[in-house]
């Protein structure tokens, strides 16, 4: 099925002055996981990471490991979750999350193909690096998948250049220096990170890690175009929350966001 | 992604690669610290001071030069001449010293004040601990805990050298979810911490530099070896995990005529039963399943339970320099035990895999007469208990 494509649709919503909120769930983590991507994007997802369990997430921290552990204990493959994507109907746009080994397994360009497939429009893979990025780009350009790149606090300027150059879709900004997980400090490096790329790029710029809270995620898009919530709906989830726990949170999320761009 | 490359065991290209394997495929914020590691690696390594006091150090505190023993009853026994490198007598019993003394004096070059390390069996971690006492770093090992139970006393080690550490309780439990937790750990502390990885794996820089670093071993045979058979041995066999004791030791030999074989366990063997793939910031041999999940390695030696090896063996295996076999739980007891018994040497049972590879293939692989040098790459004192266990059960000791 055809879904929008990720940078056009957010890039309409910046112009439109709205925060983007982008959650992620953990693909088959439980029966339930579609109906909460629905009852997320319901809710006011802007659009939705999905996660494709990996054995070894090195970039995760402890709820999204155990996350991934539970969806493959539960038999998921890449395989099954698109197949479960292919079914959804929704007018947001998904973003595949997951490591370069499932990518490289399948092969590039049949795996990108598969995603155009089943409608998703953009994908994340956290390990692989700038340095190595060239072929998966080429796969994920010929079929309109938006590969969308990190930019880290410890990023030089001169590499946050040739990151903001080829990313697509958006600009994962990591708001600090560690794995995925809730924080409760208020340590976020994100005023500094989000002022390394402004100058390179005018992708929307949104920023995950660390980012657990409605008012950690109002704090992020002072400066930032959007808000990525991972380990702290997935623990939500993890403690049996269900789609209605989850359309209750990113109810929370949305207000906060969109009380900072009434504000604004 | 590939250049065509290389003399054997060259310099990697420019983004790490060994042909078609290695290159750097670590998350963003863990690229900076490899680039700066990278950079300060080359230039330590081109800097004759720096050299002068890793040799210093290895030479005072670490017992090298280690010698070079001729087995001469299980020699007469196999029908061949066979040569130890004594790398179990290098202060705390294996190679492993090597690259830690490397890496900890590099990370004061860099100003770090902190090590993390992951360790398997815990000789990686010891030998961590070991050099960061010396040289005054806080060091925190990584390991899995199944393995601190397995190796209790090795844990104790590292405590009495004044390291911290951590059990992994994610995944498996074991090496590689060891590696993962410190590659974590790295991404929050890089700024003053250093990841001391154990073997030549991981994204570039690691397997060229642990390489390096262990590369002492290799010339130092060469030159031995010269010495006693005034010419190369006909065979350099070494045991394989990721693979760091086999890379040091391949490195003196691989512009030499002399034939060099790795040795596998057989329940994780990468290069037999491994495909190509990415793990722990590496292209190399994998072990997976068909959609890309890495498989657990089970062997008997929590040394070389790794479901990688080094990217460079990776290449060597696919050009053919190198050859790489595999040893099964029951011929690496009989080595360890017929090496004890004839030679007075207790030998680790990782070496022992490459021992029991020696036994099964002389007058077969290995021609009678042929030269044989074995890399003894550790001591098996860390091995006894589980080893008397196992012979207990097979009811040959009391």
């Amino acid at each position: 099925m055809s879904r929008p494509r990720l940078e056009v649709r957010l890039r309409e919503r910046v112009a439109a002055k709205q925060k983007l909120l982008i959650p992620y769930v953990m693909a088959g983590q439980s029966e339930d996981w579609l109906e909460t991507v629905q009852a997320i994007a319901d809710a006011g997802a802007d659009a939705i990471e999905i996660g494709l369990p990996f054995s070894d997430p090195i970039m995760d921290g402890p709820v999204i490991q155990e996350a991934a552990v539970v969806s493959l204990e539960r038999g998921t493959t890449p395989q099954s979750v698109l197949n479960d994507l292919g079914r959804l109907e929704l007018d947001t746009p998904l973003v595949v999350m997951t490591y370069f080994n499932l990518v490289y397994r399948a092969g590039l360009d049949r795996f990108a193909g598969r995603l155009q497939e089943v409608g998703v429009t953009g994908c994340i893979i956290p390990d692989l690096s700038l340095e190595e990025f060239g072929a998966w780009e080429k796969a994920a350009e010929r079929v309109g998948i938006d590969p969308v790149l990190l930019v880290a606090p410890s990023t030089s300027t001169e590499r946050a250049k040739a990151i903001c150059e080829r990313s697509r879709g958006f600009l994962y900004a990591v708001g600090r220096m560690g794995v995925t997980g809730e924080r409760d400090d208020a340590s976020l490096e994100v005023d500094a990170v989000v002022a390394k790329v402004r100058p390179f790029t005018t992708l929307p710029v949104c920023v995950g890690v660390g980012v657990s809270t409605p008012e950690q995620a109002a704090a992020v898009v002072r400066v930032a175009d959007g808000a990525i919530v991972g380990s702290a709906l997935v623990r939500r989830l993890l403690e049996g929350g269900g789609p209605e726990g989850a359309a209750t949170f990113i109810g929370e999320l949305r207000s906060a966001l969109d009380g900072v761009t009434l504000d604004g | 992604m590939t250049e065509v490359v290389q003399t054997p065991m060259a310099e990697p290209t420019k983004a790490g690669w060994f042909g078609d394997f290695g290159g750097r495929f670590a998350p963003e914020p863990l690229m900076p610290a490899c680039l700066e590691l990278e950079e300060a690696f080359r230039d330590a390594w081109a800097d004759p001071v720096f050299h002068a006091e890793f040799e210093e150090v290895l030479h005072s505190f670490g017992g090298r030069p280690t010698p070079i023993t001729h087995c001469k009853r299980l020699s007469e026994d196999l029908g061949i001449t066979l040569l130890l490198k004594r790398e179990d007598l290098a202060h705390t019993g294996s190679h492993k010293i090597n690259n830690v003394i490397g890496q900890a004096l590099l990370t004061k070059r860099m100003g770090k004040s902190k090590m993390i390390a992951e360790t398997g069996a815990g000789q990686h971690g010891v030998a961590s601990a070991t050099a960061a006492a010396l040289l005054g770093l806080e060091c925190t090992v990584y390991m899995g805990e199944v393995d601190t139970q397995r190796q209790a006393l090795n844990v104790f080690r590292m405590e009495l050298l004044g390291a911290t550490v951590h059990p992994v309780t994610s995944g498996s439990r074991t090496l590689k979810d060891a590696v993962n937790e410190a590659m974590r750990t790295w991404v929050s502390h890089v700024a003053d911490t250093h990841y001391c990885l154990g073997s030549v794996m991981g994204p570039h820089p690691f397997p060229w530099m642990v390489r390096e670093f262990q590369s002492i071993l290799g010339t130092e045979a060469r030159e031995q070896s010269q010495s006693m058979l005034d010419d190369v041995p006909d065979f350099v066999v070494a045991c394989v995990g990721g693979g760091s004791n086999a890379a040091g030791m391949f490195s003196g030999f691989a512009n030499s005529r002399s034939k060099l074989i790795g040795v596998e366990a057989l329940g994780g063997a990468a290069i037999a039963s491994g495909i190509p793939g990415v793990l722990h910031g590496m292209m190399s041999q994998i072990l997976q399943d068909e959609e890309g999940q890495i498989l657990e390695a089970h062997s008997i030696s929590a040394g070389l339970d790794y479901p990688g090896i080094g990217p460079e063996h990776a290449h060597l295996a696919s050009i053919g320099r190198a050859i790489y076999s595999t040893a099964d739980d029951d011929e690496v007891l009989d080595a360890l035990e017929r090496l004890s018994n004839t030679e007075g040497i207790i030998p680790a049972l990782e070496p022992s895999h490459a021992l029991a590879w020696i036994i099964r293939e002389a007058g077969r692989q290995i021609p009678k007469g042929s030269t044989v040098l074995l890399n003894m790459s550790g001591r098996g004192d860390k091995d006894v208990a589980q080893v008397r266990e196992i012979l207990q059960a097979k009811g040959r000791f009391q």
